[in-house]
Parts: C-alpha cells; sequence; structure tokens
C-alpha cells in the first residue's frame, strides 16, 4: 500500500484513533475504508506544536542546553548533549574544527546518556510495550498497562522498578537531579562523578541495587522478548515488514556510537548507500510538510522523498552495528543472536524493534559498569576555555537518543545571542516509516473488516509504540487517556462510536 | 546609646540608629529581602523586609532603632504581605527559573522559597523588555529585572564614580538600561561583581553560566536565610 492518503473525493469510512496512547505525546490516527471497506489510506498525525527553534531565539548561546532540554521529559539528557556540542563547536572546541573536549568531560556525557537511554529504554519496553508480550494485542484495555502487569507478574515489575530508579540514579549522579539537570556546559562538563556515588552505583546501598544486580535485571526484557518470539514467531516476524533505509552514527570501525561519530545509512542488504560528517546534514537531508501533521518528514535528498526515508532508533542501530566490543560481552552475544537469525539483512519488522530495544537495555548497563569502574571519571581536568579569536557563531550537535539519531543545530551573533535554531528530533526522522506501519497494519487488520473491534484498533498502537515516539515530548496520562474510535460514513456522518 | 525593643514578643537590646532588619537578623529572626545589602546604603526599593513597628507596615531596611520599638515579623497578615510582594515581582517580570543560569544562586528564587510562594496570586503580565547584549562583558536579560537598583546605586565607573547602570521610563514602561561605554571600561572582576550583585538573573556576565553543579550552587549549600543570620555576615 502506498503512504499517501486518500482525498476527500473518497467515498468509504474513516477511523480515527485519538489520542494515540501509550506513547510520549499527543497524536491520533486516522484510517480510510472505502466503500468494500478496504483500507485505502492511514496516517499518523501529531496535534501539538511545540514552538521551541523560534522561541529560543534571543537567549544567550549557553541557556540553549538547559533551556531545550525542556522539550522532553524522557530524552532530556540526549538533548542537553546535542545542545552541548553544538556549542563546542560555537566556541571553537567542537568536532567541526576536528577539536574535542576533554577526556573526562567527554566520560562524564556519555555516562549521562547511558544512564538516559537505560531508564527510557526501560519505561517503553515494559510500562509501555510489554502489556501486549505479556498478554496479547486483544486482551481487555483494563489489563493491558502497568497494573496489569503487576497483576499477573509483580516480582518482574519490581526488577523493573529498581533497574529504572538505577538508571535515574547515574542521571542524578551526573546532571544532579532526575530530570532537567546541569551537567554540560560549553566546552566541557560542570562536574566529575565523585566516588560517593561511584560508590553507591557500583555497589547499591539499602534502596538501589548494585550494578551485578542491573546486569542480571537488564537480561530480563531479552528474557522476555525471546519468550514471547517462542511462541508468536510469525506474528513477530510479519507485523508490519516495512521497508526504510537504516540511519546512526557510528564510529571508524562501523559500530554504533551514541555519541559521536559519522552518520552511516545502509540498505537492506546492509550496503552503505550514503555516509556523510553530521555537519553536512543540509547537504544531505531535505524535509517535506504535510497540511495535517506538526511533524516534518525528512528524507535523503539523493533517494528523494519515498525512497530517501530513513529509520532511526534502536532496530536502525543494530542494523548498521557489525559487532558490540568484548568489552559488552553480554550485549554482544545477543546482538549476534539477532544478527544470525535476520540471516545477515537488516531487519524491516516493526517488532524486532522491541528486541533491538532489549538488546540496548543491556549494552547501556554494561557500558555504565565500564565507565564507573574508569578512574577518569575522576579527573579534574573538565572544560575548555577557548580565546575569543576561535568563536565560530554556529554548531552543529548529534546524539544516538533512545528513539534514534538526534540533531540540534544553532547560530549566534557575535554577542552571544541565538539567531537560528534548528531540531531534528529521532521521532521525526522516523515519521514516514511510521507512517508506513500503520499503513500495514490497518490493511492486515481493519481491511474488508465491516465491524472494528477495540483489538483490530489497539494492533495500530503497537505498531506506533515499537519505535516509542516521543510525539511531542513529556506529556503522560497513563490510563487516562481516552481512546475514541469513531465510524464516519461518506458524507461525514456518524455511523458508530466506540470510547474506552 | 542602647536600647530596648522587642521583636514578636521577645525583648532584645540594640544600639540606637541601628537598621531593624540588622537587628533582627542579629538575634535570630530572618527578614527576607531583595534589594537591602548589609554594610551598604539603605535602597528600600523592593518592600520586601515589610514589618509591622509600632502598629506601622515599615520596610525593615528603612527602620533605625529608637525607643521602645515592638515589632511584628511572624504576624500571619504582614508574612503573607511579604508573600504577596514577592509574588508580584514574579507577576512583573519573565522568571523562568528552570532554564534560568542564576538558578540555585537566585536571590529571587530563594526568597520565594523562603516565603513558601507556590505560584503567585496576581496575573503574570509577560513584560516584552528588549535584551541587551551590546556590552563586551554584559548580557542585559531586562524581562527579569526587579527594579531593586542594587546596581544602580553600587555599580560604577572606577575613575569618575559615574553610574554604569540606570532605570528609564516609568511605571509599566520603566526598563533597565545600561551605559555601553562605561561598561565597557569595567574590568573582569567588576561585571562579575555586577552580576553577583543582581538578586536576579539580569545582569549575567557573557559566555558564563550553569557552572556549579546542582548541590554545590550558592543557594544549595547554604540557603538565603542562613546566610542572613550567620556570622560572617556581620
Amino acid at each position: 500500500m502506498e503512504d499517501t492518503i486518500v482525498g476527500d473525493a473518497v467515498t468509504g469510512r474513516k477511523l480515527v484513533i485519538d489520542p494515540v496512547t501509550r506513547v510520549e505525546g499527543h497524536g491520533k490516527v486516522t484510517v480510510h475504508l472505502d466503500a468494500a471497506n478496504k483500507v485505502v489510506g492511514a496516517r499518523l498525525h501529531v496535534v501539538e506544536f511545540r514552538g521551541f527553534e523560534k522561541f529560543i531565539q534571543g537567549h544567550p548561546y549557553w541557556e540553549a542546553p538547559m533551556f531545550l532540554q525542556r522539550i522532553c521529559g524522557i530524552c532530556f539528557v540526549s538533548h542537553h548533549l546535542c545542545g552541548a556540542k553544538a556549542l563546542d563547536d560555537m566556541i571553537g572546541v567542537g568536532y567541526a574544527d576536528g577539536k574535542q573536549i576533554t577526556r573526562t568531560a567527554e566520560k562524564m556525557r556519555r555516562l549521562g546518556h547511558y544512564g538516559q537511554q537505560l531508564q527510557s529504554h526501560v519505561t517503553a519496553y515494559f510500562y509501555l510495550i510489554a502489556p501486549e508480550m505479556m498478554f496479547g494485542i486483544d486482551a481487555p484495555p483494563e489489563q493491558r498497562n502497568v497494573l496489569g502487569l503487576i497483576e499477573a507478574n509483580a516480582e518482574l515489575v519490581r526488577r523493573v522498578v529498581a533497574l529504572r530508579k538505577w538508571g535515574q540514579e547515574v542521571i542524578v549522579a551526573v546532571l544532579g537531579k532526575r530530570m532537567h539537570g546541569i551537567s554540560s556546559v560549553p566546552g566541557g562538563v560542570n562536574g566529575n562523578l565523585d566516588t560517593a556515588a561511584r560508590d553507591r552505583l557500583l555497589n547499591g546501598t539499602g534502596d538501589l541495587i548494585g550494578v551485578d544486580t542491573v546486569i542480571d535485571y537488564a537480561q530480563d526484557a531479552l528474557r522476555l522478548f525471546y519468550s514471547y518470539h517462542e511462541k508468536n514467531r510469525d506474528m513477530i516476524d510479519n507485523f508490519a515488514v516495512v521497508p526504510a533505509l537504516n540511519m546512526s552514527l557510528v564510529d571508524e570501525t562501523g559500530n554504533v556510537d551514541y555519541y559521536h561519530g559519522r552518520l552511516r545509512i545502509v540498505d537492506r542488504d546492509k550496503n552503505i548507500v550514503q555516509e556523510l560528517d553530521y555537519h553536512d546534514y543540509l547537504d544531505a537531508f531535505s524535509e517535506a510538510t504535510e497540511e495535517w501533521s506538526y511533524m516534518k518528514f525528512p528524507y535523503l535528498k539523493a533517494f528523494g522523498r519515498e525512497k530517501g526515508s530513513v529509520r532511526v532508533g534502536p532496530l536502525a542501530r543494530v542494523n548498521v552495528t557489525k559487532s558490540y566490543g568484548d568489552d559488552t560481552p553480554l550485549a554482544k552475544a545477543a546482538l549476534e543472536r539477532f544478527h544470525d537469525y535476520a540471516g545477515g539483512k537488516a531487519s524491516d519488522a516493526t517488532l524486532h524493534t522491541n528486541w533491538a530495544r532489549a538488546i540496548e537495555i543491556l549494552h547501556s548497563a554494561e557500558q555504565i559498569r565500564n565507565l564507573l569502574r574508569d578512574p577518569e571519571l575522576q579527573g579534574n581536568d573538565l572544560v575548555l576555555n577557548p580565546p575569543n579569536s576561535d568563536w565560530t557563531g554556529e554548531g552543529i550537535g548529534v546524539v544516538e537518543a533512545p528513539r534514534g539519531t538526534l540533531l540540534h543545530h544553532y547560530r549566534a551573533d557575535r554577542e552571544g545571542k541565538i539567531t537560528f535554531a534548528n531540531l531534528v528530533v529521532a521521532t521525526t526522522q522516523n515519521n514516514q516509516v511510521m507512517n508506513r506501519t500503520i499503513a500495514s497494519v490497518a490493511d492486515t487488520f481493519l481491511s474488508g473488516q465491516e465491524t472494528i473491534t477495540e483489538g483490530m484498533m489497539n494492533a495500530i498502537e503497537v505498531g506506533i509504540r515499537a519505535y516509542d515516539p516521543c510525539l511531542s515530548c513529556a506529556t503522560h496520562a497513563m490510563g487516562q487517556m481516552p481512546l475514541i474510535v469513531s465510524i464516519l460514513d461518506a458524507e461525514g456522518k456518524l455511523v458508530d462510536e466506540c470510547v474506552r | 546609646m542602647a536600647t530596648k525593643l522587642s521583636i514578636d514578643g521577645k525583648e532584645i537590646s540594640a544600639s540606637e540608629g541601628e537598621t531593624l532588619i540588622d537587628v533582627a537578623a542579629d538575634n535570630g529572626v530572618y527578614i527576607p529581602s531583595l534589594c537591602y545589602m548589609r554594610g551598604r546604603p539603605c535602597l528600600g526599593t523592593c518592600r520586601v523586609c515589610s514589618v509591622v513597628v509600632n502598629g506601622s507596615i515599615m520596610p525593615a531596611c528603612t527602620v533605625r532603632i529608637s525607643g521602645d520599638m515592638v515589632v511584628e515579623v511572624a504576624k500571619p497578615e504582614v508574612a503573607d504581605m511579604r508573600k504577596a510582594l514577592v509574588e508580584a515581582n514574579f507577576s512583573e517580570g519573565n522568571h523562568n527559573c528552570p532554564s534560568c543560569e542564576k538558578s540555585g544562586r537566585c536571590e529571587l528564587q530563594a526568597v520565594a522559597y523562603e516565603v513558601e510562594m507556590v505560584v503567585s496570586r496576581f496575573p503574570y503580565r509577560f513584560p516584552e523588555r528588549e535584551r541587551d547584549q551590546a556590552a563586551r562583558l554584559i548580557f542585559l536579560e531586562r524581562d527579569r529585572c526587579i527594579f531593586c537598583q542594587r546596581c544602580v546605586e553600587f555599580v560604577r565607573d572606577r575613575e569618575t564614580g559615574r553610574k554604569i547602570f540606570s532605570i528609564h521610563g516609568r511605571g509599566t514602561h520603566a526598563r533597565i538600561d545600561i551605559d555601553v561605554e562605561l561598561a565597557d571600561r569595567m574590568p573582569p572582576e567588576q561585571a562579575r561583581e555586577a552580576a553577583e550583585m543582581c538578586p536576579v538573573g539580569c545582569i549575567i556576565e557573557k559566555g558564563r553560566g550553569y557552572n556549579d553543579p546542582i548541590g554545590k550552587r550558592k543557594f544549595d549549600i547554604r540557603s538565603i536565610r542562613e546566610r542572613a543570620l550567620e556570622e560572617d555576615n556581620k
């Protein structure tokens, strides 16, 4: 089925999911059926407008990482670091000039980032996605939530809470707060890791698990996925298999680097179709807009709007990455199992994203353990103060956020006032492929059906949740957001409505 | 000459002519203020230190001790009035503590915590006062100014004694201004002193911010109350 959406002239029905539940932010889905109940179009609408790129203008440049992290209550560390990297460029100590901050500063930034990845992935995987793994897509809505998980397996949820808390405490150790703290400043960081915080995270305390327990609990996600996959192999492997190029930041060995690297794009056969310095993103990418969504549609200019859209995030990263390092042996083995299963190809199976996310939970935990044992985190060489003559007035930062490749681009005048800001967030990169997923699921589950069940509609949400989209960031109303399915006739008249 | 007064029913000895807000602090009674700086001339602009003296409401920084004063600080009505004055400052400007670099070392924020402010009872005015970044070392975030006039009175050109900051306009049109020519003669340490003196995030040093980690910022370490009452402030 095509990505394109039908015009008003088509007779039939329009199904609406508004809002989409168990995702970050607000969105709605519309599905168009023709007179024979065949799906002829489906799309995801993002219905909020934020405007951060506009209202940061005029602020002093050094406020940007602090100000713009407020766009998100989940992946704020990624926004914070992305902004800081852009400011490193701006003051003349960044990668754009072939320079870099001190090793202690970079490792502190990485530590905070892995802590966020752990807690973010655990939140998405267990609280938002796991209910369908445990109870099925058709399970009653009152069971498909975290309370249902507690009832079914309280011990698992207890481990999940402990794991997520530990990830949050890593963030506290680096940024000073669980949410929207401060660590990165232009040219470095404002503090190192004190040994008390390090030892608390390594050894645990009365109310906090230690790192060895974290590594054990982090494998719960994979255990759950393997069990689910074993029982539902056909459904998982064939649910919304949608084509897309895969993009990730990679290091010099071609493997994912969440903090820095080159942008690599591979096709289904893992051929590198394009690779670029992210400072050249404007040369490589363009953005399309649609009147029905506040979210843009980025694509690679060289491939055009349809073929040039990329997938980012966990699935893209494990598709691009060849292998993890020997310092993360458990995650490395898990990735090899994934690659073996995919037969050496990049996976296009939407629900394999959850598998990839489970691998990354373990990978993050192992990376944090390694960093906590690194004495460079106690270094005192924290920030570079270049001379004014190094000022460039422009900077671009890119990191691999939990949901995928995140970019911040700023310009400032010589007096330090921001004059331009552009943010390309991971969910935006995934916009086109998410719409493909919705169309595929709608076609499979809804086409030809006279009566639309709640479970059928939930299948669409399952497809969306696999991307863990942050539709406008940081708005959550767990279990309180209504789902309204309206069936309209060709004249727009309501013929049926289902509310939960 | 020694005299006696009472603060919230407690009898206190003090010297005539001393400033009430200092005497209160010396005796363990914290009275919040946003313009007063101990050891410097009284400005009396913010009124946040208002207390009841012999039945009349007066700013404690403007009151000189004289015989037989009866002072009420903790009286609920006057405490709420001080809180209202703090809230009015938030309503009169654009104070976004979460992203402001002065957070954690901002006196307005610290005093708001002390008076247990949650939200302003007054409608927010969302003023639009243009930023001024023309000076070499100073970035002026005018929307955060509370017109305390500390900078106007206490930051002066070191050669001529002329004022570097001034207030232009009246009422809702008032705004803080900076003489760029004089400001550019400020050595870096004076610019830093001006930024430190500003009780909010209006005067900020260019290129510098968020240098202290959370937990190690000025008022994370010791609250504004503790600082006002501590020995080395006397």
